[in-house]
């Protein structure tokens, strides 16, 4: 990015988009259809809400708290996923060990696991028969919500954060060494600010895999109403009964993951142009 | 002696033995790939050797296989040629990071860099982040950095070589200034830079030291054929006759000795291409052949299979010299300096 472009203006003028190298056309009708393909499902299900009940259908006592719970256990399994993702990533990318390779592939184990799986896993470890012989007893509680939450969402974020490690190299953090600053204060000023977006876009997708966490949670934590029934579940169980309030509910879910990405997205962008 | 390493990486062929007194520099002159950075690596901390030690004004940087600092704890930083600015801070942000990681106190740190910035030149860029510095202005940036961490050893890896050349010569005039007293160890191509940075030289070629001494007294009398090449002398090797000198493969050149020299001796001799003729092929002299044109300005640097000439451009081209032309080299016997191998 050009300095003009910084400092002129904070959008580009369209006069500057790069003129297209020749991406042969029937390209584009593949990628056309790919995109139908993932929007039209969601048009048809916004087409079907019934909007003259919609704020009845949403601000139903289960609605609220099954919104206010996913709320409140998504960014908190967010949080876990920095606090324990961040050290990882750092980990498996700058630190050199043996069976480094098994290791990221047990890491990323929860990405391939089906769900339900992961849920029976939290089960055996933390279950009252469980592994830990119910020492921990946080099964069928809001804390095990969070768990399954983290336990999938987990390597969203540690995927993108080691990429985004490696690509930048360790070229700035050997200069901060030999200036005289120390390994933390080298993470926290040199290595953590260099990827800032990677955190942000990590932790995006980690929160938008906590928010839609279903199968885990079902299996590990049970769905009882305001302490472990996420949206999620909340919209599963309405389809039975009540399919308006399913959808309704589904578009909230939609609208929240939009939101968050937007304002995730807003708030990075700053920082991926300064980095840039 | 301040700065003493001996040490040796047998992955990248490098064994080498350097000493430097408080206060000097040392250029590090050598071919690509002879090791110089691999040199500045194991001082900086960031390539171990095999085996060997360092010692620093009394500090042991190294001492393998039991002893290791680690790079924060040597007071040894490194310029490399691109400048590393920290993206994500300003100029003075970045000055005042290496002056904080001395400990400084946040406003101390603050005044340290507006010092550095200013005694390098920076100080109008200062408020601008990395993105919007010119290659000079970041690596006066990256000057000032590196000298507010305070090192007790400063590494400079080809600082000027990604530089303009009007760039490079007003930076070199600044590294001089601020490099003066300190103890430093400079990897470069240019001649230049050694004469004008460096107290001292030494020529690394694959891997170990050949030469090393007084700047002006290695170049103006080298031993080693990358020393005078880089040096812009010609250097024959050969053995002492009663005229000068015969070269292993039978050039005979009569020549001036610097000091009685028995013949037979093994002798170089060292001829400055400003000082050799070049003639129509045929006529009295060395026949030779033309390997190479390199202008500089509006001089030619005529390299042949024997000796390098400095001739105008109107002389080449009225010669009609080309990489191949047959040639005759004609030098005095004053101007060939001979002296013990």
């Amino acid at each position: 990015m050009t300095t003009s472009a910084r400092s002129s203006a904070s959008r580009r003028p369209a006069t500057s988009r790069p003129a297209t190298t020749g991406v042969p056309a029937w390209l584009l009708v593949i990628a056309a259809v790919g995109a139908l393909f993932v929007l039209l499902p969601v048009a048809a299900m916004v087409l079907q809400v019934d909007w003259a009940q919609f704020p009845a259908l949403i601000s139903s006592p289960s609605s609220v708290d099954a919104l206010l719970l996913s709320l409140r256990t998504s960014l908190t399994a967010t949080a876990a996923c920095l606090v324990l993702g961040i050290p990882m990533a750092m980990v498996l990318a700058r630190v050199p060990f043996r069976g480094r390779g098994l290791v990221r592939a047990i890491v990323l184990l929860p990405l391939v696991l089906p769900p339900v799986v992961g849920g029976l896993a939290l089960l055996a470890l933390y279950g009252r028969r469980g592994l830990l012989d119910g020492a921990l007893p946080v099964a069928f509680s809001t804390p095990a919500v969070v768990i399954a939450q983290t336990f999938v969402a987990l390597p969203f974020l540690v995927l993108s954060l080691e990429g985004a490690l490696r690509t930048a190299g360790d070229r700035y953090e050997a200069v901060a060494a030999t200036l005289g600053a120390g390994p933390s204060t080298v993470l926290f000023r040199v290595t953590l600010p260099l990827v800032v977006p990677a955190i942000v876009s990590g932790a995006v997708l980690s929160f938008a895999r906590a928010l839609g966490e279903f199968g885990a949670t079902l299996t590990f934590a049970g769905s009882l109403q305001g302490v472990t029934r996420t949206l999620p579940l909340e919209i599963y169980l309405q389809r039975e009964t009540d399919p308006d309030a399913a959808v309704a509910l589904s578009l909230v879910l939609i609208a929240v993951a939009i939101a968050v990405v937007a304002v995730a997205h807003g708030a990075g962008e700053p920082l991926r142009r300064r980095t840039a | 002696m301040s700065l003493r390493l001996t040490a040796s990486l047998a992955g990248r062929g490098v064994s080498v033995d350097l000493a430097l007194a408080s206060g000097e520099t040392l250029a590090l002159l050598g071919p690509n790939g002879a090791g110089k950075s691999t040199v500045l690596g194991m001082l900086a901390g960031l390539v171990r050797p095999d085996e060997g030690a360092a010692a620093l004004d009394g500090t042991t940087l190294f001492d393998l296989p039991s002893t290791w600092l680690a790079p924060h704890r040597r007071g040894v930083a490194l310029l490399a040629q691109e400048a590393l600015l920290f993206p994500h801070l300003t100029a003075h942000g970045n000055v005042a990071f290496a002056a904080r990681a001395t400990g400084l106190a946040r406003a101390a740190a603050r005044e340290r860099a507006d010092d550095w910035l200013s005694r390098t030149g920076a100080e109008a860029v200062a408020e601008r982040r990395p993105a919007e510095l010119s290659g000079g202005q970041a690596q006066r940036v990256a000057i000032a950095r590196a000298l507010a961490a305070e090192p007790r050893l400063t590494l400079l890896d080809e600082p000027l070589a990604s530089l303009d050349v009007g760039v490079a010569a007003e930076l070199r005039l600044t590294l001089a200034e601020v490099l003066a007293d300190r103890t430093a160890v400079l990897v470069t191509h240019d001649v230049l830079d050694a004469y004008l940075l460096a107290d001292r030289v030494a020529v690394l070629q694959e891997g170990t030291v050949v030469e090393q001494g007084p700047t002006r007294e290695v170049l103006a009398r080298p031993r080693h054929p990358f020393t005078a090449e880089i040096a812009g002398l010609s250097l024959l090797t050969g053995r002492r006759t009663a005229l000068g000198i015969r070269t292993d493969d039978g050039l005979e050149l009569a020549g001036t000795e610097s000091e009685p020299i028995g013949a037979g001796m093994p002798v170089t001799a060292v001829i400055r291409p400003s000082s050799v003729g070049l003639h129509p092929a045929g006529s009295d002299g060395i026949p030779a052949r033309v390997t190479a044109l390199e202008p500089r300005d509006d001089l030619v640097r005529v390299r042949t299979d024997r000796l390098t000439a400095l001739l105008p451009a109107a002389v080449v081209a009225e010669l009609r010299l080309a990489p191949g032309s047959p040639v005759s080299l004609r030098v005095a016997p004053e101007d060939v300096a001979i002296a013990p191998d």
